[in-house]
């Protein structure tokens, strides 16, 4: 994770506690909301640890930090609701006869367990459930981070994966970006502490969101291989620096094994070299589909991998336009959880809930204030501090009542429809590529927007289910598609009526990719390995609304094709036969054979051409200006390839040429006919 | 034993007709290409008018008693892709019957499907994919052209086996047809008057059964000499080659024919084959129906006049109740005498075969059945 230098770390000292991701339920009672936790500060700063905090562990058994360097702030509100002190049974106590001897025995067996500890004993939750996947997502990992830091400081990104198998089963991931680097002070937290991170603290949309990964992926390579993971970084002007990190599990807090400045013949960027236990796959979720499609949702970056086979795959940049820059917001009512409410309200600067209501919350205009100060039976100037569990709960259900003006939306950087296109058509060959982009909406408070891609016909197997490739915030989602929001509405079009076979309960048959892409400031993930969206129904509403709109323009086209197939099918079954009646009439009557092929084919080519400007798949004359607009939109392109076995090559042999529809360039910004891709070489 | 005097039409009538016929059957080709040529040279789409053989396009002449080709024509064009490839078959297989004749060979229907069938250069498909296909274009170029299958030189598989008191000349050999043993002389495909010609006749009429067990029986008990009449099997629905030289000895010699089927729907409607001609072959009805022939047996009737057991009889089953039914609206079943035989098959829904009659005795057929029969004029016309 890249970072900011103002952060806090923490030690979970809970009893019994469950909580869950905010967003995965409906708000919760206020028993199910009641955190225990302890701050440790870090470079001096202590800051709020969690506004959606993503875990969900039952039973993590905790007992008072020991740390030395973490004392207890005593801010805790919730010692009214839940004594963190009380001592919990402990399943494994012998019965003993004495009471009081048992407490203690336990108490001898209770010591605080760091988040490290936790993940490390957990790794499941964060995608390192198997020797294939941990190589994924150290992978996915890293250049999550990479694409992050390089968006935010505005360069285009230039990555390099090399994966290298070290031994039978242990590999060496290496990625390397053009980012600008961090600070030399930062690395050693960044990589060897869990939950450090800039963008945990923030309502923007970017990739990661927990500050979890690039240090649990270090963590499993640590804990597999006994390495450190060894980091470069260079910034503008200054010296490259190399660590090498082990995480000290206990503390969750970085080991530094290796510090020095080296030489490296780049600008500025971060290397970072992860030895770990894993297993090499091609195929499905694989390394190499998760950067193929990486660089579908990225246009705008350029990706070089080396498989652990030693091949180099080059993903091109294929457009040169940086996603927009995102505007960071706060937090709207009616996507807050009573618990987060509660924590806002114990950490706000503001003295008085007027003041805090309108600061902190986004679309709280002072209307909407008074009206949720009412309702909540408190006044404006009443002071913050005295607002107690049940106060939060009456504003909570306060909040959920007010009508509140929606989110902005222009926190979002969709891919855009352009980019969609320029993505698909440097990664699939395909001949018919539509995009949609839908406008912004909400869920549960949270902006969100949904892009639907479309890739058709071509090369793409066409003899199984349609391929659905899902992003949230750019990064592709390979894993749970069954449980996916997205999957859910993409099965729920009837595919059927658009020319696509689709069986019942399945994805639709055919040569086709369908890529939905969801962008949000938080992204419902079902889980923290982030796999899956959840099923909420406006995000299902929306999907499948922006599913269907491209779906009808590929009605559009496989109709049209349908026809144009029957049209050469005629054409070349008149072809096929041609030079037989010319043979054979020569054979009866002297007629030179090769004059009346030359007539045949002649006449051939004038009748088939009349019915391809005449007749539609009715037979009924159709004028050509109003087709041609239905698939004439900036978001369409069209490649024609040759059939496969060019059976029509008597017209025009060249015929692989892209036709582009309004298209001035998907990628956007240039007038350029390279994205025309055509297979000559067939 | 019936000799009458019904049949007409001589003999040089005929000959002088196939004589004409076969004189231009290479120029009738040529001509036909020539025509296609033409309407290539004036960037027309070419097409070739071919006269319908459905059953929409057939009449029963009833003066004639024979049914016709209509004059329906369907055009086939090259350029529709329902036709295209028919229309290439058709030239294909003109200019390979064309071959033939110039080389003044014979060959059999499915020689020509082998000798046609290639593959079509630069792609994957087939001139002919089997002979379910190539039979019906030449079947197509005989009606287009007005010639003879015979005068096209091409011949189907020959069934079928006649004996009797005649002698007659077979591409120049003499052979007397009541010396030919058990099997008979095999009937060939081409039976025309430049083939076989008549020398002796010794026969009063005709006796044609529709299947080869029978008409070992017959043979077998010498029931040609008996009855001084000619024996002919068609191995079921019988060939043009059988029912050509049956016409002819019809027309030619005058002799009446009589003809004996299992009594099913489909023995029914081999009988009408005979006398009417049929669908399919209506284009030549003309030189192929023998309008006289007598249906001699099995009758729905014969059952309980020849007290034949019910053990032996077959229940009819759907197809040939639907079948039934179908030959019942032919007009040329519309007498009376017809629509109670058929009704009466139908309403004892029951079928009989002739082998059923040996439940009685071996020789029961040859030996009471027909002779009875004809002695007592039993037969449907």
């Amino acid at each position: 994770m890249r970072v900011r230098p103002v952060l806090g770390g923490m030690v979970w000292r809970s009893q019994a506690v469950a909580f869950r991701d905010s967003h995965g339920l409906p708000a919760t009672p206020l028993d199910r909301a009641t955190l225990h936790y302890e701050w440790l500060p870090v470079l001096g700063c202590t800051r709020t640890m969690s506004k959606q905090m993503t875990l969900d562990f039952a039973s993590a058994k905790a007992q008072k930090a020991k740390s030395a360097d973490a004392p207890p702030t005593s801010k805790n509100r919730n010692d009214d609701v839940m004594p963190p002190d009380k001592p919990t049974r402990s399943r494994n106590g012998s019965s003993g006869k004495n009471e009081k001897s048992v407490a203690e025995k336990m108490a001898s067996q209770q010591r605080e367990i760091s988040i490290s500890e936790f993940f490390a004993k957990n790794r499941h939750l964060l995608g390192f459930d198997n020797k294939r996947k941990s190589l994924l997502t150290t992978v996915k990992e890293a250049v999550d981070n990479s694409l992050d830091a390089c968006e935010e400081a505005r360069i285009l990104p230039k990555l390099h994966v090399e994966v290298t198998q070290t031994g039978e089963e242990t590999f060496r991931v290496l990625i390397r970006d053009n980012g600008p680097g961090i600070v030399k002070a930062q690395i050693p937290n960044i990589f060897g502490k869990l939950l450090y991170g800039s963008k945990f603290h923030r309502l923007k949309m970017c990739r990661g969101q927990q500050g979890i990964g690039i240090s649990a992926a270090g963590m499993y390579g640590l804990i597999t291989t006994g390495k450190p993971i060894r980091v470069i970084s260079r910034t503008k002007r200054n010296k490259a620096h190399l660590y090498e990190i082990a995480i000290d599990t206990k503390k969750n807090r970085p080991d530094i094994m290796l510090d020095q400045e080296v030489e490296v013949d780049w600008p500025h960027g971060t290397e970072v070299v992860i030895d770990l236990v894993a297993t090499y796959n091609r195929g499905r979720q694989s390394i190499d589909e998760y950067l193929e499609q990486t660089a579908i949702a990225n246009p705008h970056a350029e990706i070089s991998f080396v498989s652990p086979t030693g091949e180099h795959v080059m993903f091109p940049q294929a457009s040169k336009e940086l996603p927009e820059e995102t505007r960071e917001i706060k937090p709207h009512p009616h996507g807050i959880e009573l618990g987060v409410l509660m924590k806002m309200l114990k950490e706000t600067e503001s003295s008085q809930v007027g003041a805090f209501l309108q600061r902190e919350f986004s679309r709280v205009s002072p209307t909407v204030c008074r009206t949720v100060c009412e309702a909540a039976k408190i006044t404006q100037r009443t002071w913050v501090k005295q607002i107690d569990s049940h106060g939060a709960e009456r504003i909570f259900k306060a909040f959920q009542k007010a009508r509140i003006m929606a989110p902005s939306t222009d926190c979002l950087a969709p891919i855009g429809g352009r980019q969609i296109l320029a993505g698909l058509l440097k990664g699939l060959k395909a001949e018919f590529y539509t995009a949609t982009s839908r406008s912004p909406t909400v869920y549960r408070g949270n902006p969100f927007q949904v892009e639907v891609g479309l890739a058709y016909g071509g090369d793409l197997p066409g003899d199984q289910g349609a391929r659905l490739i899902r992003f949230a915030n750019r990064v592709p989602l390979l894993y749970q598609q069954s449980h996916c929001a997205v999957y859910k509405s993409v099965l729920d079009s009837n595919w059927r009526s658009y020319g696509v076979p689709q069986s019942n309960g399945a994805l639709p048959q055919g040569p086709l990719v369908i890529m939905v892409h969801f962008a949000s400031v938080w992204v419902p993930f079902t889980s923290e390995s982030k796999e899956a969206i959840a099923d909420y129904d406006e995000i299902r509403k929306e999907v499948g609304l922006a599913v269907r709109e491209c779906a009808r323009k590929l009605q559009i086209f496989i109709r049209r094709r349908k026809r144009t197939d029957r049209e050469g099918e005629r054409r070349s079954a008149f072809l096929r036969y041609i030079p037989e009646v010319a043979s054979a009439l020569q054979a009866i009557t002297g007629a030179d054979r090769n004059r009346v092929m030359d007539q045949l084919t002649e006449i051939a080519r004038l009748r088939t051409e009349l019915a391809d400007r005449e007749l539609d798949e009715d037979g009924q004359i159709i004028k050509k200006r109003v087709r041609k607009d239905q698939l004439d939109d900036e978001h369409t392109v069209i490649v024609e390839r040759d059939p496969a076995d060019s059976k029509s090559d008597l017209f025009e042999p060249e015929d692989n040429r892209i036709i582009k529809r309004g298209v001035k360039s998907p990628r956007a910004g240039r007038k350029t006919k390279k994205t025309a891709r055509s297979r000559k070489g067939r | 034993m019936g000799g009458s005097k019904d049949a007409k039409g001589g003999r040089s009538k005929a000959k002088a007709g196939d004589d004409k016929a076969r004189g231009s059957t290479n120029e009738r080709i040529v001509s036909m290409a020539e025509a296609v040529v033409k309407q290539i040279e004036a960037a027309d789409n070419p097409s070739l008018d071919v006269p319908l053989r459905t059953l929409s396009n057939v009449e029963f002449n009833t003066k004639k008693r024979i049914i016709e080709l209509g004059s329906s024509r369907a055009s086939r064009p090259f350029f529709d892709l329902g036709n295209a490839k028919r229309f290439m078959q058709t030239m294909l297989m003109s200019s390979e019957l064309l071959k033939l004749q110039e080389q003044q060979k014979t060959a059999s229907i499915r020689d020509m499907f082998y000798h046609c069938k290639h593959t079509i250069e630069g792609a994957k498909e087939e001139t002919f994919n089997d002979q379910s296909e190539s039979d019906p274009v030449i079947e197509d170029i005989e009606v287009s052209i007005g010639a003879l299958r015979e005068e096209l030189r091409v011949f189907a598989n020959p069934a079928g086996a006649m004996v009797g008191p005649m002698t007659i000349r077979d591409t120049g050999d003499e052979i007397t047809l009541n010396r030919m043993g058990s099997g008979g002389w095999a009937v060939p495909s081409i039976v025309e008057p430049h083939v076989i010609q008549f020398l002796q006749c010794k026969a009063k009429f005709i006796l044609l059964i529709e299947k080869a067990a029978i008409w070992m029986r017959f043979n077998e008990d010498r029931f040609w000499e008996k009855h001084k009449c000619m024996i002919v099997h068609g191995g079921g629905q019988p060939p043009r080659g059988v029912r050509r030289l049956c016409h002819r000895m019809v027309n030619e010699l005058k002799l009446p024919i009589y003809v004996l089927v299992d009594n099913d729907p489909w023995g029914y409607y081999i009988y009408s084959v005979v006398k009417q001609g049929s669908i399919n072959l209506a284009y030549e009805s003309m030189r192929m129906a023998i309008p006289s022939a007598r249906f001699i047996g099995m009758s729905s009737y014969d059952a309980a006049e020849f007290n034949i057991s019910p053990s032996v009889f077959l229940r009819l089953n759907d197809k040939d109740i639907q079948r039934a039914k179908e030959i019942r609206n032919y007009p040329w079943f519309a007498a009376r005498p017809w629509q109670r035989e058929i009704n009466h098959m139908l309403k004892l829904g029951v079928k009989l075969e002739l082998e059923a009659l040996s439940n009685k005795d071996f020789s029961f057929i040859a030996d009471t059945y027909v002779p009875q029969k004809l002695k007592k004029k039993k037969w449907l016309d």
